[in-house]
């Protein structure tokens, strides 16, 4: 297994080697040491690999990952997992903002907390916090999951578009045209299904909230500028 | 005896002219502020309002047809491994498959590539038709990120972050329902026939510390092969450069207030931004303050027009230029051709700007397949290639009448200034003088 001391090692060696992984390659765990909190810690990675980070990284870990299953074994700067394809991200502590921005596919788990912006602009990544998310969260969220096992900050889905949020402690306020939504049967199978890939076993999706778009703001109608 | 008034005509008020009375009326007609494309139509100095001096006993001439004067130029070259190598100076700017067709996207790319240059993207994603026609693509990272992906990062020829753009420093866009196929819809994410908004700032990022990791990022994503240019909006360009060549940019875009947009409030196009006239000098001395010029690359846009604009430019310290309108009107933007329809929609050729609506009758700017139809990309590129062939040679005739055999080689003391405006934005002496405002010397 390639282990990559980040304290000794180049940042520009790690990722070069998660990039030049060949098709079918047999090594496919790597191991990061030491990151002491540095940038772009296995960004871009497009192939099936399996990377431990063993402690906190820095801003964009993860960013635009395709296929991976990346671990972060402390806590995440900003941006974590940003426009990610597919793939899983793990956060064992907690994320700063920005986390999942823009992902449009594969799942981002964070065991702590995230900061404000979470799932900003998602467009198809699912997200599951098992503590609590800042403001501004799911801003003109698209589409994908963010489920929120604690509380969610000040104007969540802001703006939003078909993002399906789910919060299961208390919402301090709600965002531009977001709204509290009915959980339906296929939102409880979703939901039971999103959880139990993050490895949540002793929560219900009985007991969540759904928050969705009113879609009011769809089309610009000029009886609509005090939403802004 | 009787008096008798003389008539006098009806005056105009200067400041409520027929255009702000329209308007006043329009607005309280419909509540809503008047959205539209393109840039800036207010007269403002501008690069007419400078005259080259050509050569004299002091300064020798170069033949034309016979003495060679060099047009290319290569960007990228400070940290990428691949930088970007283009014939012309003349590169097509960023407009989106979404705000233009597909055939027009097609058209940009064909043209480009006879002529030896690059095209750009914009905001909704790279097409593999546009992609499959430039031979070299510049491919646009926006806030909105619609259609971002690594796969297309990799498949470029360089980067561009845009954190602004000339028409609307600071303003994000939309793109209207009515333009949302079910093609753009898939590209973007969203579902079709709503208002695509684009965000005015990226979703994970803010400030020039920010932008530094994040160049960081996408340098790391495409393992340092692509240059990466970061495109500002004509606002404060001394420091919107130092802080993008301290960020690690390869490429400062930098676009002033006559430069188009798909769709904006003509309130935000017209006051909002500066003349690129103006916002090219202070560009230019942060590099060279920052020892930078020449090794960070100046792109410059807004309102590019002919060979002399670029030649200006150029002179002025610009390595390249940008056209976006002028390429559009090349292929078939506004022609005459259409004026029937253009008066149905009440308008005429030269002032369509509806583009948001997606109705254009060139086929240029709209979804409509039938509208789209009307334009033949393979002659529209060749016209686009002829347009971009006659540039470069009108900047090589001016370059070679002041004696240099690069377009590189001219230089602001090639320069005067018709207007005391142009000559204290250019920072070039008034014609007939050697007064610059601002620098002394009168």
């Amino acid at each position: 297994m390639p282990v990559f001391d980040l304290s000794t090692t180049p940042l520009r060696e790690l990722n070069s080697a998660l990039h030049a992984l060949p098709q079918g390659a047999n090594d496919t765990q790597f191991e990061v040491i030491n990151p002491r909190g540095s940038h772009s810690v296995a960004v871009g990675v497009d192939a099936a690999v399996n990377v431990d980070v063993k402690g906190s990284v820095g801003y964009y870990c993860a960013g635009m990952n395709d296929g991976g299953t990346i671990t972060v074994h402390g806590s995440a700067g900003p941006g974590v997992a940003e426009n990610m394809m597919s793939g899983t991200v793990v956060i064992e502590g907690d994320a700063s903002q920005y986390a999942g921005a823009t992902g449009r596919g594969g799942l981002l788990v964070i065991k702590g907390n995230a900061a404000s912006r979470c799932g900003i602009s998602m467009k198809g990544i699912d997200i599951v916090v098992h503590g609590n998310i800042g403001h501004m969260s799911a801003f003109m969220g698209q589409s994908g999951h963010l489920v929120v096992l604690g509380d969610a900050g000040d104007a969540l889905g802001d703006s939003l578009y078909e993002a399906k949020l789910f919060v299961r402690g208390k919402v301090k306020s709600l965002g531009a045209d977001c709204i509290e939504k009915e959980m339906r049967p296929e939102h409880i199978t979703v939901l039971a299904e999103l959880l139990e890939k993050a490895g949540v076993t002793d929560v219900k999706p009985e007991e969540f909230t759904r928050y969705g778009s009113a879609r009011k703001l769809y089309n610009f109608n000029i009886d609509n500028a005090d939403a802004y | 005896m009787s008096y008798h008034n003389p008539y006098t005509p009806p005056r105009k008020s200067a400041t409520f002219d027929d255009y702000t009375l329209a308007e006043i009326r329009r607005a309280a007609a419909t509540g809503i502020y008047d959205i539209r494309g393109g840039g800036a139509k207010r007269k403002v100095p501008h690069f007419d309002d400078l005259l080259f001096l050509g050569a004299s006993i002091s300064r020798y001439p170069l033949e034309g047809y016979r003495e060679t004067c060099d047009t290319s130029v290569v960007l990228g070259s400070r940290f990428a491994k691949k930088p970007i190598r283009l014939k012309t100076p003349i590169t097509i700017a960023g407009m989106s498959f979404g705000a233009l067709s597909g055939n027009a996207k097609e058209a940009l790319g064909r043209g480009a590539t006879i002529a030896g240059t690059s095209t750009t993207t914009g905001d909704g994603g790279m097409t593999d038709e546009e992609r499959g026609h430039s031979e070299t693509l510049v491919y646009q990272y926006l806030p909105s990120r619609y259609g971002m992906n690594p796969r297309d990062l990799r498949r470029a020829d360089a980067i561009e972050i845009v954190v602004g753009q000339g028409a609307k420093p600071g303003g994000g866009g939309m793109l209207l329902g009515q333009k949302i196929s079910d093609r753009v819809a898939n590209m973007r994410n969203l579902p079709k026939g709503i208002d695509q908004r684009s965000a005015c700032r990226h979703p994970d990022w803010t400030g020039p510390d920010d932008l530094e990791i994040k160049i960081l990022e996408l340098r790391e994503i495409t393992d340092w092969e692509k240059p990466i240019y970061v495109k500002i909006g004509g606002a404060r360009p001394y420091y919107d450069t130092a802080l993008a060549v301290k960020a690690g940019a390869d490429v400062v875009v930098l676009d002033g207030m006559q430069g188009g947009t798909a769709a904006t409030q003509d309130v935000f196009i017209e006051n909002v931004g500066m003349p690129t006239l103006a916002c090219i000098r202070p560009a230019v001395q942060a590099l060279q303050e920052l020892g930078m010029h020449r090794k960070v690359q100046l792109i410059v846009s807004g309102g590019i027009r002919s060979g002399a604009d670029v030649a200006k430019a150029l002179a002025l310290g610009a390595d390249a230029v940008a056209i976006g309108t002028a390429a559009l009107v090349a292929i078939g933007d506004n022609d005459p051709h259409w004026e029937e329809e253009y008066q149905k929609l009440g308008t005429t050729s030269g002032a369509y700007d509806d583009w948001h609506e997606g109705k254009d009758p060139a086929g240029i700017t709209t979804q409509d397949p039938e509208l789209a139809k009307r334009l033949d990309p393979v002659a529209a590129g060749r016209r686009l290639a002829n347009f971009l062939k006659v540039m470069t040679l009108e900047a090589q005739t001016i370059a070679r009448a002041c004696g240099k055999n690069h377009l590189h080689n001219l230089e602001p003391e090639d320069l005067v200034a018709l207007t005391i405006e142009a000559s204290a934005m250019a920072q070039v002496p008034l014609a007939g003088t050697s007064w610059i405002p601002g620098k002394g010397g009168f």
